[in-house]
């Protein structure tokens, strides 16, 4: 029997889905280890626990909800200090937080507070008798390292998207509590939260990523990129390192080791030579679909299908087939 | 003002790995290693604010074995002013112990600001404010504001100095080395400390290569392949 933690991500007033992947890595972990509860924390504004509910869909048995004025942005030293006090209340076997830009921030604050080992950007993880093994792919995703993690808790960061959300009902008890320090005192302060424009779905969220490169020539061609986005309905649009030096694409939609790291369900690159630095970003993606002018290109010996020829006769075509298999017609 | 930047090396990417005997580290030979891009931002990021906002003086500071020597002359040779080696045969997998160590020569350094490339665990052990991955940095009056990029929004963030920053890409483009500036980085300080390592929580079980794909099937060519490829999403891969 062991107790599980998990920290459940919210924005803008909502739980994202990263917190439904931390609950159910949680619900695994207690499972694993004979059976326990699981524990998950929500931070946020008023109203925030009506929301929290819906993490006792997927194993969570206590929702601690922490609803405060001051916490209506990210608050690091508060989400920090209250995470801490949890763990350090109760024995528990482990902790599960994102390895998104906010979990990337909290979880080595969590585990520098208990001097606990953290393993982060985590795709698999088990629990073997008193240690916790932790995948993450590291050196651009060339190599696979499993760590060993010992003491409790084990603090483990998940890559976005790597371990899914599976429902697992649950009775939740809602438990409220205070924040562990005032908010009003915090020396970190989030002023701003400023919500790109033109960003339908979240790279780090969405099933489906139709990424482009160098292929598509110029900035305006990322039109037919986006009508396939928007033929599957559930896709972001990704970049790589070269479209987003060159402006055609803002920074953010950068995959590759020094942009984002995804791992959708299909990844769909268009014009896409597949060099290492982006094959980083994405070679975790559980299908990988590459369209390419140049058969020897790099990017298709990552892929699961490949389609050679001209992306601009073959996307136009995509995308209508896409829609029709979407029903979107 | 003084900057501290805690730099690392990293093995050339573009490189073939192979993974050594003990199935648990990499195999070295042919590995080139150099400094990391974040680390190169960070330390852009020192030397153009004490440019601007001096007087003061820009501290490296790597830990690793005496391979580092050559990583941390690179820095000196881009315009830092001297280097501390904190010697260890191997680094811990355990960020926490770096921090941990990297704290322990900090401390009392009186340092403005300490910088970091991307790094996996802050240090709030030296119980400054930290404020992570930024890619924007203004500094005035004692008073910082930088910019996070997060998925799909970005945060303005302030805080007071002295304080601990990681690097993200895209803050400042790295300033290459002058002849002039490699030929003073030779007579420029470089002290070697031994590490004070803890005891450390994570340790490496194993190192594996990822597992290939079967692929590349490839479907077809040209546009009369789509139809087969929507085919195979939908019934092989079930994504559509």
């Amino acid at each position: 029997m062991a107790v599980t933690f998990a920290f459940a991500e919210t924005r803008g007033g909502e739980l994202r889905k990263v917190a439904f992947e931390a609950v159910t890595a949680a619900r695994q972990a207690a499972d694993a280890s004979g059976g326990g509860e699981v524990h998950a924390l929500v931070l946020g504004a008023a109203g925030i626990a009506s929301k929290a509910e819906a993490l006792g869909r997927y194993g969570a048995d206590v929702i601690v909800v922490v609803e405060h004025a001051g916490l209506e942005r990210y608050n690091p030293e508060v989400a920090a200090a209250t995470a801490a006090e949890r763990l350090r209340a109760g024995q528990y076997r482990a902790a599960f937080f994102s390895a998104s830009a906010e979990g990337r921030d909290l979880a080595p604050r969590v585990a520098a507070k208990l001097g606990a080992g953290l393993a982060s950007d985590v795709t698999a993880f088990e629990i073997q008798g008193d240690s916790l093994l932790a995948q993450h792919p590291a050196y651009t995703g060339k190599i696979i390292v499993t760590l060993r993690l010992t003491g409790t808790p084990a603090i483990v960061s998940l890559r976005p998207g790597a371990t899914p959300a599976v429902e697992h009902p649950a009775t939740a008890r809602i438990e409220r509590a205070e924040p562990a320090v005032d908010p009003g005192a915090s020396r970190v302060v989030v002023t701003e939260l400023a919500q790109q424009t033109g960003a339908k779905l979240d790279l780090g969220e969405a099933p489906v990523i139709v990424s482009g490169g160098r292929g598509l020539r110029a900035a305006e061609n990322f039109a037919l990129i986006e009508e396939l986005a928007d033929a599957f309905g559930n896709a972001a649009v990704g970049a790589t390192r070269a479209v987003t030096d060159d402006g055609w694409r803002p920074a953010t939609d950068q995959i590759g080791q020094t942009g984002r790291v995804v791992s959708p369900d299909l990844y769909v690159a268009v014009g896409i030579s597949g060099a290492i630095q982006h094959l980083a970003g994405m070679r975790t993606a559980k299908t990988i679909v590459a369209i390419n002018k140049d058969k020897d290109a790099p990017i298709f010996k990552v892929a699961d299908y490949g389609l050679v020829g001209d992306l601009f006769e073959i996307l136009p075509r995509l995308t209508e087939e896409v829609r029709k298999a979407r029903g979107h017609q | 003002m003084n900057i501290a930047v805690c730099i690392k090396r990293v093995p050339d990417m573009e490189l073939r790995f192979s993974i050594a005997a003990d199935r648990k580290s990499l195999d070295q030979a042919g590995l080139k290693y150099d400094m990391s891009d974040f680390d190169g931002y960070a330390l852009e990021v020192a030397l153009q604010l004490v440019d601007r906002q001096g007087p003061g003086e820009v501290v490296l500071l790597c830990l690793g074995p005496d391979g580092v020597q050559e990583t941390l002359r690179k820095g000196l040779s881009m315009g830092a002013a001297r280097a501390v080696q904190l010697k260890a045969e191997d680094v811990p997998v355990d960020g926490m112990v770096i921090a941990r160590a990297l704290a322990a020569e900090l401390e009392g350094g009186g340092y403005d600001l300490i910088l970091f490339g991307r790094m996996a665990t802050d240090t709030e052990l030296l119980g400054l404010p930290c404020v992570s991955s930024i890619s924007h940095l203004e500094i005035a009056d004692g008073q910082g504001t930088a910019r996070r990029d997060l998925e799909g929004a970005a945060e303005t963030v302030r805080f007071p100095l002295p304080a601990v920053l990681t690097i993200d890409e895209g803050i400042a483009r790295p300033r290459l080395a002058t002849l002039k500036g490699i030929m003073a980085a030779k007579k420029k300080p470089l002290e070697t400390k031994p590490a004070v390592l803890g005891e450390a929580r994570v340790t490496v079980e194993a190192m594996a290569l990822p597992p290939e794909r079967s692929g590349p099937r490839f479907v077809g060519e040209g546009s009369e392949a789509v139809p087969e490829l929507v085919r195979r999403l939908r019934t092989e891969a079930k994504v559509l």
